[in-house]
């Protein structure tokens, strides 16, 4: 507090109006003004029964059942096993026991956790929301730090409403210009992240800026501080602004009409000072970015769909030759092969990286009239999402092309509910990570944007949305 | 949490960067039960081939792998999902400490909670240790978290262990984290009153 007057970025605005002490060691005891909940906070609520304690503060938790959901069916009888079951059985006695909210498989206000939470309302400028997911990152792009704990942290969390965190470093992305025709903010962080590594921004915070995330719809901002986390970085922030503020007003749980102007008028306040220092600067040119694909397995494995392959000993580094050559016999793909025509199995539109209402139009927009050659399922982020398209039209597109239209869940992103890539299968997929076996055993992902999910799915291969 | 002072042991390689909490342990797998031991799952099907069987080249499965309580790993070890299971696995399988070049920050934050140490170690110096490791495999490495050091073997030296004073002060005591901030309990009441006053919508 002693630099009140000092030049400061929205990151440490918010981190100071949230600090309740300073260790004399350190680490800010935070207030956490909202916690997200899933199905795999069961560790969480074991220790809380253990100790005798329960959740401190329950109108500020919210849960949401998601990894575990089925997508074809909307009771728990409907999971693809018995333990999986379970695992929704659980998290609705746990939220049940601790009193805490929660939007369960049946519920209208069902979906990702990440997808929902704005959705609802419940991320807002100028909060620290924490839920033990790494892509909690997302919720950034409202202009709140938002970002992912473990179990542990989380129990702390519903037993004391706080946490405690070391600050971290600040970089400030900017996109300049305006993005080129096919490219969306998946390609942006794609780019991004192959420009400075899976690993490029540990320990810092992104503060995302620059004319192409003005002109970004939330939609959008929430996919870049989405795969922040992809780069390493445990939180991700847009500055608010107008765009923020009528995409939040009217929201279930947010301030209501007569709290309104005294909310904005602070969230006003929260964004960087124009003079404010960040520790790193990234620039990028929004017109140099193309529409990208992964050809590894690291998000930081990713280059234009005009380009190839490339050759393991074309690396600087002695580990990222050998992770290449790892990657590509796992990806079974020879250096030097064009990315673009290569033969697919699968295609998956979903995950909290792009599965809300504008990703499902863009995806919509280039199949309409189409028909897909392979196995393509589209998973709306949420049920809300997922009612919305439907009353759009856009749902028959999707059906009319071939498409399996689910309901909402994290579905093929992380393949826990038992919806899988099978092994040695080659998928297109909007999710965000291209891990090891991340699909399934064995699968062998490619991420894209949902245009692109769209293009491969209608040619049966990897195909530059610009072409079709 | 179990206390952790000083471990002195022979240490086992897993090669690869960005090791992602995926591999430690497959998303499939976080269903169980922490009583029944999360050891059984660590590093699963990159130890093994692909028919099943554990993998005999993989260091985890070489003779003498069991008596290791020291891993060290490569550049982004733990990135990717924030699974706690990670640790878990990694913690029941006995391992109490981990030296790589740069961690995955939640991984890093799970382990101190569960009193698993991370070490940041240069990764040139992380390069010589493996290299070392690879001649003599015997090679015993500590890590004196008392006295902030991580001693490497042969003319390898030692290097300060850096990780914040108060992580530090809690993994050597076997704090409990939780019991701690409630003898804070006050401050935070008062801290959310004053909140709840001017964001009345927070808890509604
Ligand atoms: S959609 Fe995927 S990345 Fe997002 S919360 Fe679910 S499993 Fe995690």
């Amino acid at each position: 507090m002693a630099h009140m007057n000092a030049p400061r970025t929205m990151l440490a605005k918010i981190w100071d109006e949230h600090e309740i002490l300073r260790h004399p060691s350190g680490p800010s005891l935070l207030y956490i003004d909202r916690d997200m909940i899933h199905e795999g906070s069961f560790h969480a609520f074991a220790d809380l029964k253990r100790r005798g304690l329960r959740p401190r503060r329950p109108r500020q938790i919210f849960g949401v059942a998601d990894h575990y959901v089925p997508t074809l069916g909307r009771t728990s009888r409907d999971a693809a096993s018995p333990a999986i079951a379970r695992m929704i059985d659980t998290f609705d006695e746990n939220m049940e026991w601790g009193g805490v909210r929660h939007f369960g498989l049946s519920s209208r206000s069902q979906g990702i956790v990440h997808v929902v939470a704005p959705e609802q309302g419940i991320t807002l400028p100028g909060l620290t929301i924490v839920c033990s997911d790494s892509h909690t990152s997302t919720q950034g792009a409202l202009g709140a730090i938002a970002f992912g704990i473990g179990q542990s942290e989380n129990a702390h969390v519903l037993a004391t409403q706080t946490i405690w965190q070391l600050r971290p470093k600040t970089m400030r992305v900017t996109i300049n210009g305006t993005l080129g025709q096919g490219v969306t903010a998946k390609d942006v962080m794609l780019a991004l992240i192959a420009k400075i590594g899976a690993a490029g921004a540990g320990g810092h915070a992104i503060e995302f800026a620059g004319q192409v995330v003005r002109d970004m719809s939330i939609e959008g901002r929430l996919t870049l501080c989405n795969m922040s986390i992809e780069a390493a970085a445990r939180f991700g922030m847009v500055a608010p602004d107008e765009t923020t503020f009528n995409y939040v007003r009217g929201r279930n749980y947010a301030p209501n009409e007569e709290e309104w102007d005294a909310a904005v008028s602070h969230w006003r306040e929260l964004v960087s000072d124009a003079d404010a220092v960040f520790d790193r600067e990234v620039v990028l040119a929004g017109a140099e970015i193309a529409p990208m694909v992964t050809w590894g397995t690291s998000p930081e494995d990713a280059v234009s769909i005009e380009g190839r392959v490339p050759d393991p000993s074309a690396f600087d580094s002695a580990d990222k030759r050998k992770a290449a050559a790892k990657s590509l016999e796992y990806m079974e793909l020879a250096p030097g092969t064009e990315l673009s025509g290569l033969k697919l199995d699968k295609v998956f539109i979903g995950s909290c990286t792009n599965s809300r209402i504008e990703d499902l139009r863009a995806a919509a927009a280039i199949l309409k009239g189409r028909k897909a050659k392979i196995q393509a399922i589209v998973v709306p982020g949420s049920t809300q999402v997922k009612e919305q398209a439907e009353a759009e039209g856009i749902a028959t597109i999707f059906r009319e092309a071939g498409f399996e239209w689910r309901d909402s869940g994290c579905s093929m992103c992380a393949a826990m509910n038992g919806d899988v890539v099978g092994p040695g299968e080659r998928c297109a997929s909007t999710s965000n990570r291209n891990f090891v076996g991340r699909q399934g055993p064995g699968a062998r992902t490619h991420l894209v944007s949902p245009a692109m999910a769209a293009a491969a799915a209608i040619t049966g291969c990897l195909t530059d949305v610009r072409r079709v | 949490m179990k206390a952790f002072t000083k471990e002195t042991s022979t240490v086992i390689a897993v090669p690869g960067v960005n090791c992602d909490t995926d591999q430690i342990i497959p998303g499939r797998f976080l269903k169980a039960d922490r009583a029944q031991g999360y050891g059984q799952f660590l590093f699963h099907d990159i130890r093994r081939t692909e028919a099943g069987e554990l993998d005999p080249s993989f260091p985890l499965n070489q003779p003498g792998a069991v008596r290791s309580t020291i891993l060290l790993v490569e550049d982004n070890f733990g990135c990717g999902s924030s699974r706690e299971g990670a640790v878990y696995a990694l913690v029941d399988h006995g391992i109490r400490a981990i030296i790589g070049p740069s961690f995955g920050d939640i991984f890093f934050n799970n382990a101190l909670k569960n009193g698993l140490v991370p070490v940041r170690l240069s990764a040139e110096n992380c390069d010589r240790l493996a290299d070392y490791l690879s001649r003599f495999p015997e090679a015993e490495v500590t890590v004196d978290l008392e006295n902030s050091e991580l001693v490497l073997p042969g003319n390898l030296g030692h290097h300060p262990i850096v990780i914040d004073a108060f992580a530090r002060e809690c993994i050597l005591q076997g704090l409990d984290e939780i019991e701690m901030t409630f003898t804070y309990m006050e401050k935070i009441k008062a801290f959310e009153t004053e909140r709840m006053a001017s964001h009345a919508w927070l808890a509604r």
